[in-house]
């Protein structure tokens, strides 16, 4: 039972991390709480369903909506964020969370409000490991973690392209002036995060087998939460991060009788991270 | 004339509120996301005090600013030791906490909310429809003076200083700290006192009157009137207020309308309203 648990709450963890690495990402590079990633987030959700219906396709399907969120993403950067960095930060705070709720919006009209239902069949076998059943969706849930881990890895400390992300996440100017086309960095990490919050997005639906117009609400502030927890703008300190609380989410609606609901334990253990550890779990000072 | 004594209430209710997060965001520009959260602390208070402990309104306004003040301060402590960002967040998570305890507590009514809280009153004469109105009124005129107080004031000024440059302010011997504190204490007070006006207004609460989206809506009127100024708070808060009951049929379409009017003004018109009548002139 314990292991069950812990196995349901690293699949729910998984997707944390999926969305909140992009968070991260864009974090580290421009100093900005992008709070619209959720609303790329559902966009994909739907991207992804529509596009399942047209070619029944799942990989093709997760695939497109991956590339189109990328450029959406890239948008908003592009005509929303980059016009408004002169401000101080609170503006492109506010106008993240103006785009997010139009986005929201914006899928309820189009859609409309009621839930639609994602229904792929993943061709995965389901594991049994000691009593511990893991669904086909939760093997398709690690796997795509992993992979998007791995890539992520390889990506950021052995290639060129990472060293360029690190420079202009340390300083752009600085980075700027040895060379480093940071236009380009700050585009390209957009398009990564978004194609993660994409993913994000059609594994939940599928999970749930629903997709629904405010999807991305909780998400988004909790995504805020975890990666202050991990240290804002550390990419392995969020994927921490969303492990833990995936786990503890679980663990405690499954052992303790806790009056709240799950959503505000993350704000909880925010709050007593910020006391313990200001600089989260792997962040740096200053 | 009880219709437009409601709408002008709510109106001149809301105003208290941005004008308190005017003085949080627009003079010492810290961004406060949960200022639905210390609205709606101001109100449960307010509401228990005069309901469960039987006092009169006269005591259980101050009382609850006073105690919206409190929790400002304690809450705004770790928050405002670590980088801004940080408050943004943390007081996101406050609004959902905050919610959560009323909806979930069963001292605060939990999902029944509070109900039958009194108007106030003078021996016979109860204050209702304009008389309740004159109330919020009256507390409208001492907050926009206070405001104005606290702008001119040497803890204005600092507060002013940090904003601009924290570094400096620290450089001439102003501590951040105290005077950002002071700036989110005041400004939480300000929604205190607005959240207690709407319960003693309404007469009824539940958690569902001070969410996240209410609180993303005083910001949408703070920055579509103007942020940093008095005009500019109650400007936006009397025009985005009053926009729904002109335009009926917009009601839908609110959250989706808000979100292109902030982003329109952010881009286009950043000083808000109150910066475009004063190029006017």
């Amino acid at each position: 039972m314990l292991w069950q648990q812990i196995a349901n709450g690293i699949s729910i963890g998984s997707i944390y991390a999926l969305i909140t690495m992009g968070l991260a990402m864009v974090y580290g590079i421009l100093r900005i709480l992008h709070v619209a990633h959720a609303g790329i987030y559902t966009i994909g959700a739907y991207i992804g369903l529509y596009l399942f219906n047209l070619t029944e396709s799942f990989l093709i399907s997760s695939i497109f909506s991956m590339a189109l969120c990328a450029v959406i993403g890239v948008a908003i950067q592009r005509f929303v964020y980059y016009p408004l960095l002169r401000f101080p930060p609170f503006v492109p705070l506010i106008a993240g969370i103006a785009m997010f709720l139009s986005i929201g919006e914006i899928c309820r009209l189009i859609a409309g409000p009621y839930p639609l239902s994602f229904p792929v069949v993943i061709r995965l076998p389901s594991i049994n490991v000691a009593g511990v059943s893991i669904a086909p969706i939760q093997v398709l849930i690690f796997s795509v973690t992993a992979v998007i881990l791995l890539f992520q890895w390889f990506l950021t400390s052995k290639t060129s392209f990472g060293l360029m992300m690190r420079a202009t996440s340390q300083d752009m100017e600085m980075a700027e002036a040895s060379g480093v086309d940071s236009k380009k960095v700050v585009a390209l990490t957009f398009a990564l995060g978004s194609a993660f919050a994409a993913i994000a997005g059609i594994l939940v639906g599928i999970n749930y087998n629903q997709v629904y117009p405010s999807m991305g609400d909780m998400p988004a502030y909790k995504s805020l939460a975890l990666i202050v927890v991990g240290g804002l703008s550390s990419v392995p300190g969020a994927v921490i991060a969303s492990l833990l609380l995936g786990m503890a989410e679980t663990l405690l609606i499954g052992y303790a009788e806790i009056p709240l609901p799950r959503d505000a334990l993350a704000f909880i253990a925010m709050i007593v991270v910020i006391l313990l550890k200001p600089q989260g779990l792997l962040g740096r000072r200053g | 004339m009880g219709y437009l004594y409601t709408v002008l209430t709510t109106l001149m209710i809301n105003s208290i509120a941005v004008l308190g997060l005017n003085i949080i965001l627009g003079y010492a520009g810290q961004i406060s996301l949960g200022h639905a959260a210390f609205m709606g602390i101001g109100a449960y208070a307010s509401a228990l005090l005069s309901t469960k402990a039987g006092f009169p309104f006269w005591f259980s306004f101050p009382l609850a600013v006073l105690i919206s003040a409190v929790i400002g301060f304690l809450l705004g402590l770790p928050s405002l030791r670590v980088r801004d960002d940080f408050l943004a967040i943390t007081t996101i998570g406050i609004n959902f906490i905050v919610q959560a305890i009323f909806l979930y507590v069963p001292f605060f009514g939990a999902a029944l909310g509070i109900g039958g809280i009194p108007k106030p009153r003078i021996g016979e004469f109860v204050f209702r429809g304009g008389y309740y109105s004159l109330i919020v009124l009256i507390v409208l005129l001492v907050g926009i003076i206070l405001s104005f107080k606290f702008y001119r004031s040497w803890a204005g000024l600092a507060s002013e200083t940090i904003r601009e440059d924290e570094l400096a302010a620290n450089v001439i011997g102003i501590n951040p700290v105290r005077f950002k504190l002071m700036a989110f204490v005041l400004g939480s007070a300000y929604a205190g006192a607005s959240g207690a006006l709407y319960a003693h207004f309404m007469g009824f609460i539940s958690s569902d009157d001070f969410s996240f989206p209410l609180s993303v809506t005083f910001l949408s009127m703070l920055v579509f009137g103007g942020v940093g100024t008095i005009k500019g708070s109650i400007i936006g808060a009397f025009f985005l207020g009053a926009l729904p009951e002109i335009l009926r049929p917009l009601a839908q379409y609110r959250l989706l309308f808000y979100g292109f009017l902030l982003l329109l003004m952010l881009r286009f018109c950043p000083g808000g309203l109150a910066s475009l009548i004063r190029l006017r002139k």
